[in-house]
């Protein structure tokens, strides 16, 4: 009992000087804001931007708001963390198989790799991997045309985008549809797996409402493709660095996790007379993913804040558009950094609340 | 039909010949490029750009011969340069030794941790014992990239045990509070706590208290190193078997002496794969204090292709930086390794 | 068990009580030691050395030479003001500013005074409590494009893809002009120069914009520079010059005076070489002041006579500045706007009597 007493006391020692630390800093604030002569508060929000985005998914016009900005530069961060998420897990896998198969030149090249990308500062990479991509393709008048209306060159991937009311009905609906079935596929009590029957629920649907739409094509006209959606080269050389740099990571992870699976269980399955690639595929990874997770979460966080040096390479994500050019525009330093930690906290918190919920499920079902 | 293995192993079944292929087409596509641009058709000696152009069509390397110094000590003055060697080697030979002595590896690892910086601090700062004072803004380039990262590591290691312990903690208030803190530094990107640091340290600061721009990267650095230590320290705390403790506490002692004697150091050692990782990031992230306005390595790379005589030739700074870069980290981490084998095998701990 | 949470209360109590008085303690202890930013020169004085914020490195305003010793005219004007202040050119300590952070740090009282390449706008002025005391050189938003693509004018730009770094008023200028003139110009926003001009070089953009001092070296920096051609207008004004925090009278006029000196030193033909001679030789009442041989300008700034004299012998006049750094030996940039208002410029020294 005292000493239950004494950890209460304790405890609330901390959370007095704590709380008293924090009120100290409080007061420096207010004090240095009233001394230096500056204003403090988030009212600019609302003040009218007046710059472009360059590439948004968000709808964007130069007459919409900071606070506007922020969300379509949010977007834009989630949509880059995405790309890469997916790209890093597919590469990481690769390289840790690589490294595990027998193959002694894949093997040596994957160890080369992984120690050259783990070693060299994120930022170069991502300038490198930008510059060989404008290498790489071509200029504006030379650009590879696939049919009529689909154009690729150093300005970015031109698509033909579809508008139309029936064409947004249709495919919104069909892409919900196909989400809400996946997610419930188990419990409708399905058993055929749904890779297999979703996909082409999910083409054949965007094809019919395809014939719905009003098709606006790519167009070179004056200095640029006009009209269409455009994929611009940044985002593909952010999630190339993002994720090369990444996926070493998730490679050493992935081989740590597989030579944790026991090596019975490899055994046992080529004894039942499955073959090396359907043993990998359907018993060690399964049984890996489960001391994967933890590492992953990590590496996953470190992929959304990763996309922050997308600023160096002109993509337009919430450091670039928010902690850049609202800042210096604005001028609101204090503030400005203030909603560029908390939106990066919030959205960091919430990958990993679901990161964790995963986990749980997966140990679940393990047993 | 006997090949060699080396042989077999390469074109042994069809999909490693398919591998085999695909990465001698890669390496013809990519090496023979960089070879001439690095090498074949490289400048080694010019007075500015202008030069290097005349001369051939490759890489530029004069601009690094001509910035060399720059690059490693920044402006650091040239008369003092000794003090930057002295400081290094110190590190070097107290470093070598916590790796390789087998007696007394404590007072090593302490002297690594406690006279080290103190030494180097005087050495480098000066202004004291007949030094000449040298200002921060006068330290950069690589000098720069290993101060910081020695003074991360050193400091972040007893922050990450506190908040390690912490966070196992039966007390809520400890233990939310930790879990708080440690969620709050992993969640947010560097970058911008950087810049945080820089712009709004001084204002949580009593008024006129001006704090060094170097001092507040390394805070930030610090505590930032702290939060990835203290999930690290965390793995290895849970790695040691509870038997340990109950062993110890059996034998008499209390319960800080069995967690500061007993639990930590075998939980540290377990750590040790999961230190070096972050030892390696956290060098290759000093490269972002160049952001905010600190001359390192890559800051003096990024202001040396200002200079007239060198404006344009961004790509060799990269490179070069890059190479060195390559090597530190490759350094640290033999040295990591060197230092798992000899606290006998640890298991391997991913990066948290 | 009645007296556990009762004990746990006081203590808590107590924590509180102790947690209140520390905090107190040290609101009062800070409100005595902190007196609000003094005067300006009395901290350099007693510091021994000016605090100059600049540019990271940017050709001719802020760059370090092979030896890591600072050029360009933003740092000669730190080392004149530290001739004059303290008497020697060489106590000037650098602080290197990025974009996002220069005001901030110039506001938290870090530097002395902001020569970084900056344009001061009604927003900084205003909202950031700032001064703009003098301008050290006209600049404006110009463009630097490909000529196959025919453009000869920035209103032609129409659907163009220009590649800009932030942290400037550059974005705001295009917005703003495109708005103006109905033009729709698509923006690609770097965080650094070399960057963009790569990018710019493999083709993602038709042209970069930047000021007019700035794009005249960057053309000189490209693999075909004779693929390039500067647009003759500019389409912003960026008038670059010294900032300070508001609320010292005296700093702003040393500040704004000892800018006039510089720019009187050309008009009188001052120059570095002959300025000590002409200290002793000169018949011109003007020289003669500038140079502290007749009159009292030292002491009614609060510095000695011959102020003006060892802050023109440090780099010369600004002529003789402009030259250094931006003349055809270096980035080859014709004066314009930058020349005296007596060969055209907009340079137009008050009087010093």
């Amino acid at each position: 009992m005292t000493s239950k007493g004494r950890a209460l006391a304790w405890q609330a020692a901390a959370v007095v000087s704590a709380t008293a630390v924090v009120l100290y800093f409080a007061h420096n604030v207010t004090t240095n804001l009233a001394v230096r002569g500056i204003q403090f508060g988030f009212g600019f929000l609302w003040a009218k931007a007046g710059f472009d985005i360059p590439f948004h998914l968000a709808e964007w016009d130069v007459n919409f708001s900071y606070g506007r900005a922020l969300w379509v530069a949010g977007i834009n961060t989630l949509f880059a963390a995405a790309i890469c998420i997916a790209l890093s897990s597919a590469l990481g896998l690769t390289l840790a198989l690589m490294r595990l198969s027998g193959n002694l030149l894949a093997a040596g090249t994957s160890r080369v790799l992984i120690e050259l990308i783990r070693n060299t500062p994120q930022l170069l990479q991502i300038v490198f991997f930008y510059f060989a991509v404008l290498q790489a393709l071509p200029q504006m008048r030379q650009s590879v045309t696939i049919g009529t209306s689909v154009f690729l060159n150093v300005r970015g991937l031109f698509l033909p985008a579809a508008s139309g009311e029936a064409w947004d009905w249709i495919s919104s609906a069909t892409i919900g549809l196909v989400v809400l079935v996946a997610v419930l596929w188990k419990r409708m009590g399905m058993v055929v797996p749904r890779l297999l029957v979703l996909p082409p629920v999910l083409i054949i649907g965007l094809v019919a409402a395809g014939f719905t739409a009003q098709w606006d094509a790519p167009v070179l006209k004056g200095f640029n493709f006009v009209g269409g959606v455009r994929v611009p080269p940044e985002i593909l050389a952010l999630a190339l660095g993002v994720s090369i740099y990444t996926s070493a990571f998730i490679a050493e992870n992935v081989r740590a996790s597989i030579l944790g699976v026991h090596r019975g269980q490899t055994e046992a399955a080529y004894s039942l007379g499955l073959p090396p690639g359907r043993t990998m595929a359907l018993v060690v990874l399964p049984q890996a993913m489960r001391l994967l997770i933890p590492p992953l979460t990590s590496q996953y966080l470190n992929i959304i804040k990763s996309t922050t040096l997308g600023a160096a390479i002109a993509y337009p994500e919430i450091l670039q558009i928010f902690a850049r050019t609202v800042l210096n525009q604005s001028g609101r330093a204090i503030e400005v950094m203030t909603l560029v930690l908390g939106v990066f906290l919030v959205i960091n918190l919430l990958a990993s609340a679901g990161m964790n919920a995963w986990n749980r499920r997966l140990t679940l079902q393990g047993r | 039909m006997t090949r060699h293995p080396w042989f077999r192993a390469l074109f042994g079944s069809k999909g490693n010949m398919i591998v085999t292929l695909l990465m001698i087409a890669l390496f013809a596509w990519v090496v023979p490029g960089l070879v001439r641009w690095a090498f074949g058709h490289a400048v080694w000696e010019a007075a500015n750009r202008a030069e290097c152009i005349a001369t051939d069509t490759g890489a530029c390397w004069a601009f690094i011969k001509a910035r060399f110094a720059l690059f490693f000590y920044g402006t650091y003055p040239v008369d003092e340069r000794w003090r930057v060697h002295l400081g290094l080697a110190l590190l070097v030979v107290i470093g070598t030794g916590a790796l390789f002595s087998h007696r007394r590896r404590g007072w090593w690892l302490l002297a690594l941790m406690v006279l080290v910086p103190v030494a180097d601090a005087i050495l480098l700062a000066g202004g004291m014992l007949g030094l000449p004072a040298v200002p921060t803004e006068r330290w950069g380039g690589l000098m720069l990239n290993l101060v910081i990262s020695f003074v991360a590591l050193a400091g972040a290691m007893p922050i990450g045990i506190a908040l390690a312990f912490g966070r196992r903690s039966s007390w809520p208030v400890i233990r939310y509070g930790s879990i708080g803190l440690i969620e709050f530094w992993r969640g947010v990107p560097l970058l911008t706590v950087l810049f945080m640091g820089l712009v709004l340290l001084p204002l949580f600061l009593p008024n006129g208290v001006n704090v060094d721009n170097l001092v507040r990267a390394l805070v930030v650095m610090t505590i930032f190193t702290g939060a990835y230590m203290a999930e690290t320290i965390r793995g290895g705390l849970q790695g040691v078997p509870p038997g340990q403790a109950e062993a110890a506490l059996a034998l008499g002692m209390h319960g800080t002496q069995v967690q500061v004697l007993v639990v930590l150091p075998q939980a540290l050692r377990l750590a040790i794969p999961g230190i070096i990782n972050i030892a390696v990031d956290l060098f290759k992230d000093t490269s972002l204090v160049s952001i905010v306005g600190l001359f390192d390595l890559m800051g003096v790379v990024g202001q040396s292709v200002k200079d007239p005589a060198w404006t344009g030739l961004a790509a060799e700074g990269y490179v070069f930086a890059a190479v060195v870069f390559f090597f530190a980290c490759l350094v640290i981490s033999l040295g990591g390794s060197v230092l798992e084998r000899h606290f006998s095998s640890a298991p391997k701990e991913s990066k948290s | 068990m009645t007296s556990l949470p009762a004990r746990a209360l006081r203590a808590g109590r107590l924590a509180l009580a102790a947690g209140a008085a520390m905090f107190l303690a040290t609101t009062v202890a800070q409100a005595q030691v902190a007196p609000p930013p003094g005067p300006t020169v009395e901290a350099i004085k007693k510091r021994g050395a000016l605090n100059c914020g600049i540019d990271t490195g940017v050709p001719g305003f802020a760059f370090q030479d092979n030896k890591g010793v600072w050029h360009g005219i933003d740092i000669d004007y730190c080392r004149a003001i530290a001739a004059a202040v303290l008497g020697d050119p060489d106590k000037v300590k650098f602080t290197g500013t990025t974009a996002a952070a220069r005001f901030t740090v110039l506001q938290a009282g870090e530097i002395d005074v902001l020569i970084r390449d900056s344009t001061l706008t009604f927003t900084r002025s205003t909202v950031l409590g700032l001064d703009e005391v003098a301008i050290n050189f006209y600049a404006g938003q110009g463009f630097l494009v490909r000529k196959s693509i025919g453009v000869s004018k920035a209103a032609d730009l129409q659907g163009a893809t220009i590649c800009v770094i932030t942290g400037a008023t550059l974005e705001l200028n295009i917005a703003d002009f495109a708005r103006s003139t109905g033009a729709k110009i698509g923006t690609l926003l770097f965080d650094k120069p070399e960057e963009a001009i790569a990018a710019m070089e493999a083709g993602r953009c038709d042209g970069y914009t930047d000021d007019t001092g700035s794009l005249a070296g960057m053309r000189s920096t490209l693999k075909v520079p004779a693929d390039w051609m500067v647009l003759p207008e500019a389409i912003s004004k960026e008038p670059l010059g010294l900032h300070i925090r508001s609320g010292d009278a005296r700093w702003q006029k040393i500040i704004f005076w000892l800018d006039n000196a510089l720019k009187s030193a050309e008009e009188f033909g001052v120059t570095k070489a002959n300025a000590d001679q002409l200290k002793s030789s000169s018949k011109d009442p003007f020289i003669l002041r500038l140079l502290g041989a007749e009159g009292d300008t030292g002491k009614a700034l609060g510095l000695d006579e011959a102020w003006a004299l060892r802050a023109i012998k440090v780099a010369g006049n600004y002529g003789e500045m402009y030259d250094t750094h931006f003349g055809p030996k270096a980035l080859a940039l014709p004066r314009g706007q930058n020349n005296l208002y007596t060969k055209g410029g907009l340079h137009y020294p008050l009087p010093i009597r």
